[in-house]
């Protein structure tokens, strides 16, 4: 739950009480050690940078920190909030888990849709949540995304995502599956009205999300160090037992393989979208 | 005869099931095969070329997973690289051209889960799969014969119709995988299997496949004979339908629907 806590908004990390373990207290400043740099920042500091430390490490962030960084200032009107998943194969402990999920990441659901603008140009955006069972897809997901692809080709708006995600979420089983084939059928169809589609990749965008609308925009960008793969790489590990190569589904690697734009910095990103949506006006 | 999930798991995982050749052989008459998707090279785990089908041309895709060591090691066990779904791709395009109806056959335990296939970029190729299966304007079934272990199966499987063999399964994931990620111990599979919902009958009710292909002739010349009718009077009704791409778009759209309330 560390984590978690530490995803909250700075008021609520603040006066939760319950501080993330990481987080040292020392002269009354809050820290917070970076994984990589393994050098203490300040949590204001961290905040003001839109949680990327010094070193260019880029903390994992909430959908709704996501928004307000990318987002013009109140522009972002969500929709499809109504749309909520349930416990269709009555699966053990999956009730149980949802309601986990809600509470730590006050979220309905692994994704926020809606319209914004960014930097002035109209736009359908979807944003997925890390704190929502590491953004996994099942129903409702989906159906959130192929409505907001829906709503994009219907109102010709192109569409910027953001994805984070473990994969199809195995509680919902084959209905997670064939969301799948739902979103890609809704991008397609997107896409036949030559509309633009942008998608950030963000630590991590794994499994059936990769398998799917992750992977079938017309601009792939994603961001420094994140992790960008099909199979995990412990099963990978498992399945070939062969010693992964260096930067094995980071990024970097996946750019090198082809399969990306651009990797931009978190703090460069709005102006980077802002430029290619006035690139493609009308689209 | 009702069985426990686990039981259908070990059935479809057979190594004396028949595979994907096997019904290419005895349902369909004059089978070419072509290989490579012209890109990187050819995967043994996907098999696909032309044939009749009574008579009327058809493109055919299978993943293969081989019977003896030797075949399966050759066919990585069933477990296709992302050339394979290129190639398969890019037969599905050329039947498209030549207004061929397209059958895929889909039996493994996943995409193959190695470093080459990150590398090549696994996950694109199923997704590239997905967008262009969605438009496809030729019909397209395809039957569970064994193994439907997710996007790997999933991937052969944005169809007008999906059947499964009554023993096939078809899951999200392993129930191993399963097992172990949720409970850390890979020995719960069996109740995992119970909670996924896998086997053909669940994936009926659930809305994910047309039809049930009953098994207890499995093998034999009547089976092989009984599923050639079926998809001959299948492709033919779909052929005339003039709204089948729309219509496959709203197979898949209102799938898991009921489950999200608003």
């Amino acid at each position: 739950m560390a984590f978690i806590n530490f995803l909250k908004p700075k008021n609520q990390l603040e006066e939760g009480g319950r501080s993330a373990a990481p987080v040292h207290q020392d002269d009354g400043e809050p820290e917070k050690t970076c994984p990589n740099c393994h050098k203490p920042i300040a949590l204001s500091r961290l905040w003001a940078e839109n949680l990327v430390c010094p070193c260019g490490y880029h903390f994992r962030m909430t959908a709704r920190q996501r928004i307000a960084t990318i987002a013009d200032k109140g522009s972002f009107q969500e929709l499809f909030r109504q749309v909520k998943g349930g416990n269709p194969l009555a699966f053990p402990g999956y009730d149980g888990k949802l309601e986990t999920a809600k509470t730590a990441s006050g979220e309905e659901e692994a994704v926020l849709c809606g319209t914004a603008s960014i930097g002035g140009n109209k736009c359908c955006l979807f944003v997925m949540e890390p704190g929502f069972m590491m953004g996994s897809m099942g129903s409702a997901v989906g159906e959130r995304i192929t409505m907001l692809f829906e709503f994009a080709a219907r109102h010709r708006l192109p569409v910027v995502g953001f994805t984070v995600s473990g994969g199809a979420r195995m509680q919902e089983g084959l209905l997670s599956l064939m969301q799948m084939a739902k979103t890609s059928a809704a991008v397609k169809r997107h896409s036949d009205a030559s509309l633009l589609y942008v998608v950030v990749l963000t630590d991590p965008t794994t499994g059936g999300v990769t398998a799917s609308f992750a992977m079938e925009a017309d601009i792939i960008l994603a961001e420094p160090g994140a992790t960008v793969g099909f199979a995990g790489a412990r099963v990978v590990e498992q399945t070939t037992r062969k010693a992964l190569p260096k930067e094995f589904q980071k990024a970097e690697f996946v750019l090198r393989h082809g399969f990306v734009d651009a990797i931009v910095p978190r703090n460069r990103q709005k102006q980077y979208l802002t430029e290619l949506l006035s690139m493609h006006q009308g689209g | 005869m009702s069985q426990v999930p686990y039981t259908r798991v070990k059935l479809a995982r057979d190594n004396a099931r028949p595979t994907g050749l096997d019904y290419i052989q005895h349902i369909f008459q004059g089978f070419v095969e072509f290989h490579g998707d012209r890109r990187f090279g050819d995967d043994p785990a996907i098999v696909g070329g032309i044939a009749r089908l009574n008579g009327m041309p058809v493109t055919v895709i299978a993943i293969e997973k081989g019977h003896t060591a030797k075949e399966r090691s050759f066919r990585n066990f069933g477990a296709p690289h992302p050339e394979g779904y290129r190639k398969a791709l890019r037969l599905m395009k050329q039947a498209e051209k030549f207004g061929r109806p397209i059958i895929c056959l889909v039996d493994t335990s996943g995409a193959y889960c190695g470093i080459g296939a990150e590398e090549r970029g696994q996950g694109q190729a199923i997704a590239e799969n997905l967008l262009e299966m969605s438009t496809l304007c030729v019909p397209i079934i395809s039957i569970v014969i064994g193994e439907g272990g997710s996007g790997g199966a999933l991937a052969l499987a944005l169809a007008d119709q999906v059947w499964m063999l009554e023993n096939a399964v078809y899951s999200v994931i392993s129930p191993e995988g399963c097992a172990s990620i949720l409970w850390k111990d890979a020995a719960k599979a069996e109740a995992a299997a119970a909670s996924l919902k896998l086997t053909a009958e669940d994936a009926k009710n659930l809305g994910v496949v047309e039809r049930v292909i009953p098994e207890q002739n499995l093998g034999k010349t009547m089976f092989y004979d009984h599923i050639r009718e079926l998809l001959a009077q299948e492709m033919e009704m779909l052929s005339r339908n003039p709204e089948l791409v729309s219509q496959r778009y709203d197979r898949f759209r209102q799938i898991g629907c009921d489950g999200v309330t608003g």
